[in-house]
């Protein structure tokens, strides 16, 4: 099984095996599992699965990509494993990151006392491209800005986890937590027998749940809800179909929306009807031509007013991108010290950030070794893993770090935890990270679980799908 | 429900029938094609098939000259076609798609998986006997389509809307069918009873899949007044106007109650089931089974036009 090793990275972390001394103790009923099962009824598994989310529709659209617009995200079979232990203090410090990150929001958001006390230089946050203007000053109800976030987690070692970066602006994914599990429990239901996997099917109504609680003040009737999708041509439509529908609530696009007597409509069969929340899945910029992008057709014109007046609750809020930047990231620390009074409990990736003169010359001296990002890509997008690059590569992200040197970060390449996974050679270690979905409003509501992307190329550390990585079902262990 | 929901739940079930219809069609013109010659030159059956479905003018102007096997690419495959069973899928699914929240989980999966199965067949490489198989497939799919529909889906909007699109789209079918043949129905035809008339009558009733089901109801051996009679005024026929008329109606009704408002619509679709329900084939033929038909259609045409203003499918 262990054939293949990640010999050319750092001492590598696996999921089953730790550093080699053994089968850890969460994964003792799956590698017995393993063990007697061949690998040739596995891949015939893996093959049903694939008709399955085909038939079902589990797509997602490929910019760029006509040739197959709607791609299979590989899902692997073999599950990656989190004790109860693990969670606990991994839900400990997602709740504490969430915090902060909301209660930093609506502090620049108003007073800007973060800036004032000097832990944040101002212009990182006020120039920031992130950054609504047209927010200051307005309360959200329950003052929270980012309702839906997904933290990205990687971990290195037995204790050593890291938050790679949060998405606060409209992260996706959770449809394939879901499906993914809704497949394990239909190919696998023995697995489920013999271990304790807690459940994540509860999303959908913790999801309606956080979306209910903040309901703009003083309505008296039950809120009306509805998901906006830019359309079916997105890449993640498939997941705002599946949200809306496991909600019982609309999925609406933008021309089926109107601004009148100061409230948000929908048009149904029966005329006008009021919608109190918006769960958007289009970016800030989209949301309303009258106030942003004045060529969008994809938002609502109008809608920031309805907003502004209180009329209509937007999630995640316009603005709450400035909580993900990358050039934020590296103060996350200082933020969670500066609302929460405690220091972290989970870490950041170490972090260079360039627009600091000694930190610029060590990438640039460095850059082979190190992970280097563009302050506003996301989605592996614009990024350069710098041990597995080219020489060309390298020299080309060399120089545009040099010409703008405040458009990046650089990393150290983490030696991401490995978990078995079916490759073309058979069963073989590949990266991953973790992704969970954490709900914030009258509560804080965190799913047993997350989306666990794996990079499918022996070596990589690139997870995102748009570049190629699969998922695991991911389970968390009850105790 | 919005609007824009309605307008592509009604498409998606008029898309469906519509391919069922169209496989119908050129089952029936096949049939034709291939029996010996019969009175009018062969290419006759494929010019009322393409008649039928509204696709002479694009046919002409793509291939010209009548041959089987261009029409039946050009109704079967070609996605230039707006009619084509080809077209159909494609826009049922993308319809669905857009739609998934309103579909059950069956339906969805048999529409997308008509789609997925349709899209791998290559039309180049089918062998000639294929056509009656892909042509029972689709017949089977789209059967497929409203089984899982009536057995899943919630007796709300979303069934009425769905149900609409269906007999609306069958009617305006069944209508034209006739429409189109209606010469070899009147009695003034000089060849009454000859074997030119009964292979047409047999073509019309093929056309509906009424051929098995003429003899059950009528005990006689076919009349053109009978098939006239079975096709628009029979309501036990599922694909007789006045079978639609009784689905529409009802539907229309169930929507008024839910909605609890009365729209033009229902007027219009009352009045016209009263028409067929009162009706008596003597009287449509001496008033001209053409003209009837004509007036069919324009208001089916316009219900289908009412309804879509009255539940604001566009907005």
């Amino acid at each position: 099984m262990d054939q293949i090793r990640a010999a050319d990275l750092k001492p590598t972390f696996d999921e089953m095996n730790g550093f080699g001394q053994g089968i850890r103790e969460p994964y003792a009923a799956v590698a017995n599992w393993l063990d007697a099962l061949r690998v040739e009824d596995l891949r015939k598994k893996s093959a049903e699965a694939e008709l399955l989310f085909r038939r079902t529709g589990i797509t997602f659209n490929v910019y760029g990509d006509t040739e197959a617009s709607e791609r299979l995200i590989p899902f692997d079979m073999i599950p990656r494993i989190i004790s109860a232990a693990e969670w606990r203090r991994l839900s400990a410090g997602i709740e504490q990151r969430v915090k902060a990150l909301n209660a930093f929001m609506y502090d620049i958001y108003h007073r800007q006392e973060i800036i004032k006390a000097g832990r944040i230089p101002a212009e990182l946050v006020v120039q920031n491209s992130a950054f609504v203007p047209e927010m200051i000053g307005l309360d959200p109800a329950l003052g929270i800005y980012s309702h839906i976030i997904g933290v990205d987690i990687v971990r290195t070692g037995e204790n050593d986890f890291y938050v790679l970066e949060d998405n606060t602006r409209t992260p996706s994914g959770v449809s394939y937590m879901l499906e993914n599990r809704e497949t394990m429990m239909h190919m696998f239901p023995n697995l489920f027998a013999e271990n304790r996997v807690a459940p994540v099917e509860t999303y959908p109504d913790k999801l309606r749940k956080t979306l209910e609680s903040v309901t703009p003040r003083n309505l008296d009737n039950e809120p009306v809800i509805a998901v906006l999708t830019p359309g079916q041509y997105n890449s993640a439509y498939y997941e705002h179909a599946f949200l809306a529908d496991q909600m019982g609530v609309e999925l609406v696009e933008g021309p089926d929306l109107v601004v009148q007597n100061g409230v948000l409509n929908m048009k149904t069969t029966q005329g006008l009807c009021r919608v109190d929340v918006l769960y958007r899945r289009i970016d800030d910029d989209f949301l309303d031509p009258l106030t942003f992008d004045p060529s969008s057709v994809l938002g609502v014109p109008g809608l920031f007013d309805v907003y502004r007046a209180g009329n209509v609750t937007i999630v995640n809020a316009p603005g709450a991108g400035i909580a993900d930047d990358k050039a934020i990231y590296c103060y996350i620390p200082e933020i969670i010290e500066f609302y929460m009074g405690r220091p972290p409990i989970l870490q950041n990736v170490p972090t260079y950030n360039c627009r600091k003169t000694d930190s610029l010359k060590y990438v640039i001296e460095h850059m082979p070794e190190l992970v280097v990002k563009e302050v506003h890509g996301s989605g592996g997008y614009g990024m350069l893993v710098g041990p597995t690059a080219t020489r060309e590569e390298i020299e080309d992200f060399r120089a545009r770090v040099k010409a703008r040197p405040e458009n990046y970060i650089a990393q150290p390449t983490l030696a991401l935890s490995t978990c078995p996974t079916l490759v073309e050679e058979g069963i073989a270690p590949r990266h991953l990270d973790l992704r969970p979905f954490v709900l914030v409003g009258d509560e804080v509501r965190l799913v047993p679980g997350g989306l666990t992307r794996v990079a499918l190329r022996k070596g990589s550390l690139v997870v995102n799908s748009s570049q190629g990585g699969g998922t695991k079902d991911t389970w968390v262990l009850q105790d | 429900m919005l609007g824009r929901t309605a307008n592509d739940l009604f498409w998606l079930s008029r898309y469906i029938e519509r391919a069922e219809n169209m496989a119908r069609l050129i089952e029936a013109g096949y049939r034709i094609a291939l029996q010996p010659r019969i009175g009018d030159d062969q290419d006759s059956e494929w010019i009322s098939t393409l008649e039928s479905t509204g696709c002479t003018d694009a046919y002409k102007a793509k291939h010209g000259e009548i041959t089987t096997k261009n029409v039946i690419d050009f109704l079967l495959f070609d996605p230039s076609n707006p009619s084509s069973i080809h077209t159909c899928l494609s826009s049922a699914r993308r319809n669905a798609r857009t739609q998934r929240t309103a579909l059950t989980r069956e339906m969805w999966e048999s529409l997308n998986g008509s789609w997925l199965e349709f899209q791998a067949i290559r039309p180049d490489t089918l062998r000639s006997d294929a056509l009656p198989r892909i042509l029972d497939w689709v017949k089977e799919r789209s059967a497929g389509y409203r089984g899982a529909m009536l057995n899943t889906i919630l007796r709300n909007d979303t069934y009425f809307f769905s149900q609409l699109g269906t007999f609306l789209e069958r009617a305006d079918n069944t209508a034209r069918i006739l429409d189109v043949k209606y010469y070899v129905l009147l009695p003034s035809t000089n060849m009454i009873g000859t074997a030119v008339d009964t292979a047409q009558w047999e073509t019309i009733l093929r056309s509906v899949s009424a051929h098995m089901s003429y003899r059950w109801v009528y005990k006689e051996s076919y009349r053109s007044w009978r098939i006239a009679d079975y096709l628009i005024l029979n309501r036990a026929m599922p694909r007789s106007l006045h079978a639609c008329y009784d689905k529409i109606d009802e539907a229309l009704a169930d929507l008024s109650s839910l909605y609890g408002e009365e729209k033009p619509c229902l007027i219009t679709a009352k009045s016209t089931l009263a028409l067929l329900h009162r009706g008596d084939i003597d009287t449509i033929f001496q008033s001209g089974l053409h003209e009837f038909l004509l007036d069919f259609i324009a208001r089916n045409n316009r219900v289908a036009q009412e309804i879509s203003e009255a539940y604001h499918f566009t907005g």
